[in-house]
């Protein structure tokens, strides 16, 4: 038997096609790649830097989502590790900043999941309570203050390149390509489907639904501790006040334009990187437009409708009668 | 950043305040108890006016009591009440909302306790409920760095970028509005660019990054104004990653004087701020001191000084004096 792809993916190249076209139009110098400092220099590389935070969010929702969970907190667990990551790097070296900004987004992950999947709490409920936690961790972590640093490693992290490729792509890439091989290089990821589907049923099946969403918000908040490193290591600084505000937002709506239902059951990893990719692009032709700041969500908003509404079977339905009444 | 309103116009004020201030502090300050209601640790400018407060207090022999409100309304009343139950010589009150506050004020007057807002301004309609005000002026700030700037590159032609803070927060506006106002009449400095940065480093950098590819790989911009330093920070990290040189090639000018724009300054990364003093406490004292001593009642708004900082006025000295004090 052969499954049938769940997403081909279409309407959300042709949404992100369109989106990079309309970029070119009000600023021609868009498709401009040149290399400054050994680093590929241009608007489409910032489109690709500036999402990589949200793609990496994207990355673990995706797969909560799919499991018809929602994880609230990723953007406080990215305040949190950032500020980890910017109070040790200077008094000690990368790695050890890295296992302690990792380790601590392991145990929110742990958090999230024993809540969830071990005392049966609905997630949204659950993760709030580490979304609005966290933050207030985060500030203790810095004492309320922007912590800044110098250490060139971890900068690098942040501002770093591999052959011209920025280090948050890279790394978000590298992420990417994991997650795949986990996920789809195994029966993982049909699993997952079956337990967003039916969890009950799945449990009855053999499959460990418990120990599998465990493991799947550890993902995501692992996900989000990584982003969290990349945004401090961005700016040589730990912001808890604003560090991943909202982006757990974003994110969600990144899986949800990548054609991911908040129900649960089939899931696109990589249209959900897609859908991070649709949102930056949106964000950075906005600021390229020299429209008044007014109109940044408003613009914001009616793009995201359109690429939802695109996918929508319902109008596609209607569509497809209109025409036929047409003929 | 800090939202602040500021009082109607009454410049004379500013002439009144530093007048009072250079009466002698007598005996009677040494017995003073005064209660201040502090909004809560909303940014580190927040928590450097309490270290300024304290240590103004101490300066003087003022006991100073200060009351954490969270960024509660009900917390700050609270408070109020139990300073006038305490029998306090003086209350500061730093209102986090402006309406609001008739009944308990009115108790605060009953008992022949004055009140001083310190930072922001209550509705008009609370007028004759306290004895001064003592705020900023933002719309003064802004002025004060547009003036900078047109004095700085006289008649040669200045393309400006600005970034602005959060859309709709009432500083944000006043800052605008005051830069026009210095740039008014010299037709050299236009502002070609206008974003929100919304007063954090990630968005300052993301914007300045896209202001840079919209305008020739900024080759036309000349000057970079910031309504507030973290912005700026954040765009001048944009400016170096481009490969420009910020504070030669580009000037810069922002506003609130928080350390790290002094260490920038003092690398010749940035060129001038603006200063939003944390002292708000050491002309209310005075007020306060005049007031109880010689029944001198001081002016409605005491407006304080919006100082120029630039290199030239040895930033790493400034830093130094400003890097304990909870920024």
């Amino acid at each position: 038997m052969t499954l049938r792809q769940p997403h081909s993916g279409v309407p959300q190249i042709i949404a992100l096609l369109v989106i990079l076209a309309v970029n070119w139009i009000v600023s021609p110098q868009f498709f401009d790649i040149r290399l400054q400092d050994g680093r590929l220099f241009g608007s489409l590389i910032d489109v690709l830097n500036r999402g990589a935070p949200v793609a990496l969010l994207s990355i673990g929702m995706v797969l909560v989502i799919a499991l018809r969970g929602i994880d609230l907190s990723v953007g406080a667990v990215m305040a949190i590790c950032g500020a980890i990551a910017a109070s040790l790097a200077d008094s000690h070296s990368l790695p050890v900043t890295l296992a302690a900004a990792l380790g601590v987004g392991l145990l929110c992950g742990l958090w999230n999941g024993i809540l969830v999947a071990g005392l049966g709490i609905q997630p949204i409920v659950a993760t709030l309570i580490l979304m609005v936690a966290g933050r207030g961790i985060a500030q203790l972590i810095t004492e309320g203050r922007i912590v800044t640093f110098t250490d060139p490693a971890l900068a690098w992290i942040g501002g770093g390149s591999i052959v011209g490729v920025p280090a948050p792509v890279a790394i978000t890439a590298v992420m990417l390509l994991v997650t795949l091989l986990l996920v789809r290089g195994t029966a993982l990821g049909l699993m997952i489907e079956a337990t967003g589907g039916n969890e009950r049923a799945s449990t009855l099946a053999g499959i460990g639904t418990r120990a599998m969403t465990i493991a799947v918000y550890v993902w995501c908040s692992l996900c989000a501790a990584m982003a969290g490193v990349i945004a401090a290591a961005d700016i040589l600084g730990a912001d808890a006040n604003n560090a991943g505000l909202w982006l757990e937002l974003d994110a969600i709506l990144a899986v949800v334009i990548g054609g991911t239902s908040l129900f649960g059951g089939r899931f696109s990893i990589s249209l959900a990187v897609l859908g991070a990719l649709i949102i930056q692009a949106m964000n950075t032709g906005i600021l390229l437009s020299g429209y008044p700041p007014q109109f940044n969500l408003v613009v914001k908003a009616v793009v995201v409708m359109a690429v939802l509404l695109v996918q929508s079977p319902k109008l596609a339905g209607l569509s497809a009668a209109l025409r036929r009444r047409a003929r | 950043m800090t939202a602040r309103t500021p009082v109607s116009s009454c410049l004379t004020a500013l002439g009144l305040s530093l007048a009072m201030m250079a009466l002698p502090v007598a005996a009677v300050a040494a017995d003073l108890t005064v209660g201040f209601s502090q909004i809560g640790s909303e940014s580190g400018w927040r928590a450097a006016e309490t270290t300024v407060s304290k240590a103004e207090a101490e300066k003087r022999g003022i006991t100073l009591k200060i009351a954490d409100a969270q960024q509660k309304q009900e917390n700050q009343i609270k408070a109020i009440r139990a300073f006038v139950a305490q029998g306090v010589d003086a209350i500061f009150l730093a209102p986090v909302v402006s309406t609001g506050w008739e009944t308990v004020l009115a108790e605060a007057k009953e008992a022949e306790i004055p009140v001083v807002l310190l930072d922001r301004d209550i509705d008009p309609s609370g007028k004759d409920l306290y004895l001064t005000a003592v705020t900023s002026d933002s719309v003064h700030e802004g002025r004060v760095a547009g003036e900078w700037l047109v004095k700085t590159v006289g008649d040669k032609t200045c393309n400006v970028v600005e970034l602005q803070g959060t859309v709709g927060a009432s500083v944000a506006t006043n800052r605008k509005k005051g830069f026009e106002e210095g740039i008014a009449g010299h037709a050299n400095v236009t502002i070609v660019r206008s974003q929100t940065g919304e007063f954090t480093r990630a968005k300052g950098k993301e914007v300045m990054e896209s202001f840079i590819k919209a305008e020739g790989g900024g080759k036309s911009i000349c000057a970079v104004y910031a309504h507030n330093d973290d912005m700026m920070v954040g765009a001048i990290q944009a400016m170096k990653e481009a490969g420009l040189k910020p504070g030669s090639e580009i000037l810069t000018v922002s506003i609130d004087a928080v350390p790290d724009i002094f260490k920038a300054m003092a690398a010749g990364e940035a060129n001038a701020t603006v200063e939003l003093t944390p002292n708000m406490a050491g002309p209310a004292f005075d007020a306060v001191v005049a007031f109880k001593e010689n029944g001198t009642v001081p002016p409605k708004w005491i407006q304080t000084e919006s100082k120029l900082y630039t290199s030239a006025d040895d930033p790493m000295k400034v830093y130094e004096s400003k890097k304990d004090l909870g920024y």
